[in-house]
């Protein structure tokens, strides 16, 4: 550990989280909710390189479980607005989200690789299915609206969703460095021997599963009460879910910080190449196929590359 | 009535999902890539055909075949810019190149998305058809472009599979997906068989983009569908089992258009999506797939 603190990453880090907690004071309330949103994105970004990275599963689907924490917890409010606080629908949206986690992770110990990939994608699919028929429930294609929101005011959302992210990024890099990480990442890489070395493949498995799905639904869920509505195409879409994974190998897998970079750069970028109109994702799409090409450790491969130089 | 419409609009649709969806598991079963871009391709092909016939009026004729040259290069471009540097990379483990090849197909195929969408906007086109009118079968009244569409899609499964049973070359790509180290043992280069795995690829998914471009239209939105129908209907079939695509495209086909007419078209993909999950869970190799 005290080589980790006194690396040159650490300190960047430590840097950046201090811009991050003097910004609100210069920046305008339009940058503080594009950032919100970038953090609540580096959080979906984190828990799936949790799983990719580190317990090996390739899982198209991460807006399965954002989804599922997003919408139960949104249907929730909207249903029993007054009586219900929106802490207890968000906790029960990550709860759900578990529930799916765990759901998810079924198929994931039966069938690996391109199956399981394929697994988690039609989960998205149903879920997208499902919204659009219950529209009564739902909101449909539509969207729907909860009654609530956190704060009206830009500032509190933006502490809000840094201290979510500040939190649950260190929950989820402390965990990668653990003895569960390893283990994970064992499991991850050769099954059948992590089980010889008497490791319990499936309940670590099943764990990287759980909280990985905790943390997606939580953001989810928080995500829908600063939005103050819950939609397919915000949530649910494969095409979300596309950029969670491009998010998490452009910043660099297997580091959970680097996802957070990723999302972060990726939600930046699409607003500074707004201008450009129909451009701006096809240029971002060439930056991250460059960086994925050339510099296959990405964002954290690059600046540790230059660390070591 | 309806049973005749089911059964002509389901054999169209699925011989079209048939011939998108060989292309795919040949790829898949020869180099082991799964090529995430494959609906970019299909939509390319088609858009190309749309604009030489349409609005440059060279006919239908030469748009579908400039559309069938602009599917080869597609596919070209992504092995040559999306798969062949991951593959030869030595900077990327080999158990990870898997999901480095996922990632980069599918931001390649973000790549053509984008640029359709910005040089010929979102709209939906049609191809202008090779076949016009309407023709009634079984008190049916189905476009001559539908039956047009499965018969070349038959023609073209045909041809492939004369290629790969009766030609060297061909016996030659079965025997790379069965066993690559064979083949190099046998002095021929895996790298070229690479080159005829994706021509053959192009000109499927560029065959597939145009007629779906003629029979039901296309837009960069339909990208996303595309791919995802393919990998579905070629995991169903079981990977890298052509046969087995050729099966599970018309359980899908037929699924969705029965569930289309009979119930509501809004159902139309539920029933093939969860049939998916049941193999899933109870035949994870799919129908007819190798472990």
């Amino acid at each position: 550990m005290p080589a980790f603190v006194s690396s040159r990453l650490f300190w960047i880090g430590v840097l950046t989280v201090i811009v991050a907690l003097v910004l609100p004071t210069y920046v305008s309330g339009y940058v503080l909710g594009l950032l919100t949103v970038a953090y609540y994105t580096a959080v979906f970004a984190m828990s799936w390189d949790l799983l990719f990275g580190f317990a090996g599963e390739v899982n198209f689907g991460p807006t399965f479980l954002i989804g599922v924490g997003a919408y139960t917890a949104g249907i929730l409010d909207a249903n029993f607005s007054p009586g219900l606080s929106i802490w207890l629908c968000i906790a029960a949206g990550a709860l759900a989200a578990v529930v799916g986690g765990v759901v998810l992770a079924l198929p994931a110990l039966r069938v690996s690789g391109p199956y399981f990939g394929l697994t988690t994608l039609v989960a998205v699919l149903m879920l997208q299915n499902f919204i659009v028929v219950a529209a009564g429930l739902t909101g449909g294609e539509i969207g729907l609206a909860v009654p609530d929101v956190i704060s009206i005011d830009a500032k509190t959302n933006y502490w809000i969703a840094l201290a979510f992210m500040l939190v649950s990024g260190a929950i989820l890099f402390g965990l990668s460095r653990s003895a569960i990480g390893l283990i994970l990442q064992a499991s991850g890489q050769d099954k059948i021997q992590a089980g010889a070395l008497g490791f319990n493949v499936t309940k670590h498995k099943l764990a990287a599963f759980v909280v990985s799905a905790f943390f997606s639904g939580l953001a989810g869920a928080l995500m829908v009460f600063y939005m103050g509505t819950a939609s397919v195409s915000t949530f649910v879409d494969v095409g979300v879910g596309v950029q969670i994974i491009i998010a998490a190998v452009l910043g660099g897998r297997r580091t959970v910080i680097g996802a957070a970079i990723g999302a972060i750069f990726l939600i930046g970028m699409g607003e500074l190449l707004r201008p450009l109109g129909e451009l701006a994702t096809l240029i971002v799409s060439v930056i991250a196929l460059v960086v994925i090409l050339f510099f296959p450790d990405g964002f954290l491969g690059i600046i540790r590359g230059g660390a070591k130089a | 009535m309806l049973f005749w419409q089911i059964l002509i609009d389901g054999f169209a649709i699925s011989a079209l999902y048939a011939l998108g969806a060989t292309g795919f598991t040949l790829i898949f079963g020869v180099s082991g890539v799964l090529n995430l871009s494959h609906g970019a391709i299909m939509v390319g092909a088609a858009v190309a055909a749309w604009a030489a016939a349409g609005e440059l009026g060279v006919g239908p004729y030469t748009g579908a075949l400039i559309g069938v040259v602009a599917g080869l290069v597609l596919a070209f471009a992504t092995y040559f810019i999306a798969v062949r540097p991951i593959q030869r990379s030595k900077a990327i483990a080999e158990s990870e190149k898997e999901i480095f090849i996922l990632t980069a197909t599918l931001l390649w195929g973000i790549i053509i998305q984008e640029a359709i969408a910005y040089f010929f906007t979102n709209n939906a086109k049609t191809v202008l058809p090779i076949v016009e009118g309407v023709t009634t079968v079984f008190g049916v009244r189905t476009p001559r472009n539908e039956y047009f569409t499965a018969v070349i899609c038959w023609v073209a499964i045909g041809l492939l599979w004369l290629l790969v049973n009766r030609t060297r070359r061909g016996k030659s790509v079965m025997a790379a997906s069965m066993n690559p180290r064979g083949v190099t043992l046998l002095g021929i280069e895996l790298s070229s068989i690479y080159l005829t795995v994706w021509a053959i690829y192009g000109l499927l998914a560029g065959v597939a983009g145009i007629l779906l471009g003629m029979f039901l239209g296309v837009s960069s939105y339909s990208v996303g569908p595309l791919t995802a129908s393919a990998f579905s209907i070629v995991v169903l079939g079981g990977l890298g089992s052509v046969s087995g695509s050729l099966i599970a495209a018309y359980v899908v086909g037929y699924l969705e258009t029965a569930t289309a007419y009979l119930i509501s078209p809004a159902y139309r993909t539920i029933p093939a999506l969860l049939l998916l999950v049941v193999v899933m869970y109870l035949r994870p190799q799919g129908l007819f797939g190798r472990r």
